[in-house]
């Protein structure tokens, strides 16, 4: 066992459990063995309670001392074959990581064609076939429920998937690419535009989406977002789904919607959003299974 | 107490070299009849007829009483309990232990002596005996005669009956806990499973070692009653009583002489008492630790009595009190009324109705509610604010259930139109729903506000009444 830093320590608990069972044997053969004199009586403990309540040394019942002989014996036993003494493995080479592959085995083999057979479909099946769909609801709430909130409806910084904004796509080939591989978006910090140019595509931004704003800055940072923002957001500011490039203009926040301060907070330091890559850890049917019930969420059955 | 002081006194031991093990010495309780006997017997057959009968009575299509442990649900009759019912079990274990000590402190162990397990089998499994070996004399005739084919035959079919029994045991004990009719069927086709198997050999070993092989020793050595009885007994409790009195100084002696002009008591020193005793004590050195009263003695004693034509009750139910005083029995009824029974009746009263109140209250519907852990409050537009919670739904009952979720507290709180709002779930099923909830920001005040969910629950039949369950938490608003 690579626990112990060095050999001496398995010779110590070797030693120590060895001369503990051998002890424990020597003390029961001594005491079985033993007989009180004639006239001998059993000795009282030295206690006395409410006057005259005594503790005596009386004799156990002999199957009682079976007993420690059998609970030796079983010690010994295990000890032979499970692991125990030091750093000996014992015989039936049982360990509780080989105890959990086996069983993670077991599972996989009884689970894995219900997967496959799911997996197999594309996800507007999945999302109309209720089993299905409960199955990759159950892999949503202990996988993605966390950054996403168990309804699915996000939380500032992590998308809503309930809606029909998709900041990687919504069609069904873009999901399952987007939860297999994961993705990130990296939106540059434009601290160098300085606080007014700053400022100016806020409100231009505000502008877009049709909130409250000052026109005057709006028409100033029109310009600013055509020679810097449009490249990746578009000229419209659409957005660009191939490079995780919001679309700006549907009133959708994926920062929240604490307008001015946050659009200026983003454009000043940036953003960087990390979804993980599922594929490795869920496999390629639950990735799909996921990616059905996400679909769901945003197309409802009829 | 007079009596047990006398008998701690150490014999003096015999002048022999002796082991510090005790062997264990062989008890071969003689057979007994009576009216004490008879109680017990009663007792035997009715706790048996339930043991036995009961996994094989059918309610609502099932089995009625099924512990279902891998699905977490308890069948009893028309009631599924599930994890959350767990309160009904402490009540009733409260219940039983407040039982134990009134029955005790009123009448001492009438648990040991009539409707333990231990007693109950170990009754069953010397009857047994004594049908094959037959009575005392003749056990220990056998047991001292070299093995034969006679004898051979007799031991075997005796353990043969014990453990044709035993397994019997152990299947019952099973059953409660797999469907029993699909037991059986098992059983016959060789398609146990390892842990039904393991299980049903495990409780019948352990029926027949305890009540053919350990009997007393598992009184005696193994249960704590026998040596807390002392705490659980006061002079007023009733004991199995030899009346030192009336019955010393005890002789043999003719039937026909007169006794009493002879100076002996009633005790004919026939030695019947200690025959009988499960245990192998002398009633006539007093309250003992191992005496598990079974009143085994008094039957035995009153029938010598009755014999000997003196009255009988040298050996009866009295108490400390009662020996002292010469109490009649009409005074020992009446100190049953002391302070300690009546705080154990009005605790188990207590706690009987309550349990009985809340079991006959008891809405078969339960809702969990968990705010959701990732968002805290969302606000999508300015006007309006969303909370997130999962609605933990449960449908105890063995029919379906249609559910309507509503939500109250604020005005103008309402489910989002995209929102789990209503379902409908199988017979003992439930769903983990996320529920949205909006609600108008100028209506509540920031930080945390209560509100409360109301799961109507209907029965898609029509055929009984719908129920009603609200559930508070809070609505967060930043």
């Amino acid at each position: 066992m690579s626990e112990f830093t060095s050999g001496f320590w398995s010779v110590y608990i070797t030693l120590i459990t060895l001369a503990s069972i051998l002890a424990c044997a020597l003390l029961l053969w001594r005491l079985s063995t033993k007989k009180l004199a004639p006239g001998e009586k059993a000795s009282v403990m030295g206690h006395v309670w409410d006057e005259n309540l005594e503790e005596f040394n009386n004799p156990l019942p002999m199957w009682w001392m079976y007993l420690f002989w059998i609970t030796l014996i079983f010690g010994v036993v295990y000890l032979v074959l499970y692991p125990g003494l030091g750093s000996f493995g014992g015989v039936l080479k049982w360990s509780s990581t080989g105890q959990y592959e086996g069983e993670m085995a077991k599972a996989k083999a009884r689970y894995e064609p219900k997967f496959a057979e799911y997996g197999a479909l594309d996800l507007a099946s999945i999302a109309a076939k209720p089993e299905a769909r409960d199955m990759g609801e159950r892999i949503f709430l202990n996988n993605c429920a966390p950054c996403h909130a168990s309804d699915g409806g996000g939380r500032p910084g992590f998308p809503n998937l309930r809606d029909a904004d998709w900041q990687w796509g919504g069609e069904p080939d873009q999901i399952v690419q987007t939860i297999t591989a994961g993705r990130q978006a990296m939106m540059p910090p434009w601290a160098q535009l300085g606080e007014e140019n700053i400022k100016n595509v806020a409100h231009y931004v505000l502008s877009l989406s049709g909130k409250t704003h000052d026109s005057m800055r709006a028409t100033q940072g029109k310009e600013v977002f055509a020679a810097n923002c449009a490249a990746c957001h578009g000229p419209e500011g659409k957005g660009n789904p191939a490079l995780g490039a919001p679309n700006l203009t549907d009133n959708i926040w994926l920062y929240g919607s604490g307008g001015e301060s946050t659009i200026i907070q983003t454009i000043t330091n940036g953003r960087n959003g990390v979804m993980p890559a599922w594929e490795e850890f869920l496999g390629k049917d639950k990735v799909k299974l996921v990616a059905g019930y996400v679909y769901s969420l945003s197309h409802p059955a009829k | 107490m007079d009596a047990p002081v006398e008998s701690m006194k150490v014999e003096p031991a015999a002048p022999v070299e002796q082991a510090l093990y005790e062997i264990r010495k062989r008890i071969y309780p003689r057979a007994v009849t009576g009216k004490f006997a008879a109680w017990r017997w009663v007792l035997v057959l009715a706790t048996q007829l339930v043991f036995y009968g009961t996994p094989w009575l059918t309610w609502n299509e099932r089995q009625a009483v099924l512990f279902d442990l891998v699905a977490r649900k308890f069948y009893i009759f028309g009631l599924v309990f599930w994890p959350q019912d767990i309160v009904y079990l402490t009540l009733l274990l409260i219940i039983s232990a407040y039982s134990l000590f009134l029955f005790t402190a009123i009448a001492g162990r009438l648990w040991c002596g009539y409707a333990c397990p231990q007693t109950v089998y170990t009754e069953l499994f010397m009857w047994i005996e004594r049908k094959v070996e037959g009575d005392r004399g003749a056990r220990m005739k056998l047991d001292k005669e070299p093995m034969s084919a006679r004898k051979l035959r007799v031991k075997a079919s005796k353990h043969g009956l014990w453990i044709a029994l035993a397994l019997w045991t152990g299947f019952t004990f099973v059953g409660y806990f797999t469907p029993i009719k699909t037991l059986w069927g098992e059983v016959w086709s060789a398609g146990l499973g390892p842990w039904e198997t393991f299980w049903i050999l495990f409780y019948g070993f352990a029926t027949y070692g305890n009540a053919g092989w350990m009997r007393e020793q598992v009184c005696k050595y193994m249960c704590p009653y026998a040596r807390f009885q002392g705490v659980m007994f006061d002079p007023d409790t009733l004991i199995i009583t030899y009346d030192r009195e009336r019955g010393e100084p005890r002789g043999a002696r003719n039937r026909s002489v007169d006794y009493k002009a002879k100076g002996l008591g009633d005790c004919v020193d026939c030695g019947i008492c200690v025959q009988v005793c499960p245990t192998g004590i002398d009633i006539r050195n007093g309250l003992q630790y191992e005496c598990i009263g079974c009143a085994a003695c008094i039957d035995g004693c009153n029938q010598v009595m009755s014999k000997m034509g003196y009255p009988k009750g040298l050996i009866r139910y009295s108490t400390e009190t009662a020996v002292k005083k010469h109490l009649d029995s009409t005074s020992i009824a009446k100190r049953v009324f002391r302070g300690r029974t009546l705080v154990y009746t009005s605790i188990l009263v207590v706690v009987a109705v309550a349990g009985l109140v809340t079991l006959y209250n008891r809405v078969p519907v339960k809702v969990d509610v968990i705010r959701d852990r990732a968002s805290f409050a969302r606000d999508p537009s300015d006007p309006v604010v969303q909370n997130v919670y999962r609605l933990q739904i449960m449908n105890t009952q063995e029919r379906r259930a249609a559910f309507a979720i509503g939500v109250s507290g604020i005005e103008g709180i309402h489910l989002l139109s995209d929102s789990t709002s209503q379902l409908e779930l199988g017979p003992a099923s439930q769903k983990v729903v996320a529920v949205r909830v909006e609600a108008p920001r100028q209506n509540a005040k920031p930080g945390s506000n209560r509100i409360q969910f109301t799961v109507d629950a209907a029965d898609p039949s029509g055929a009984t009444q719908p129920l009603k369950i609200v559930e508070k938490t809070t609505f967060v608003v930043q």
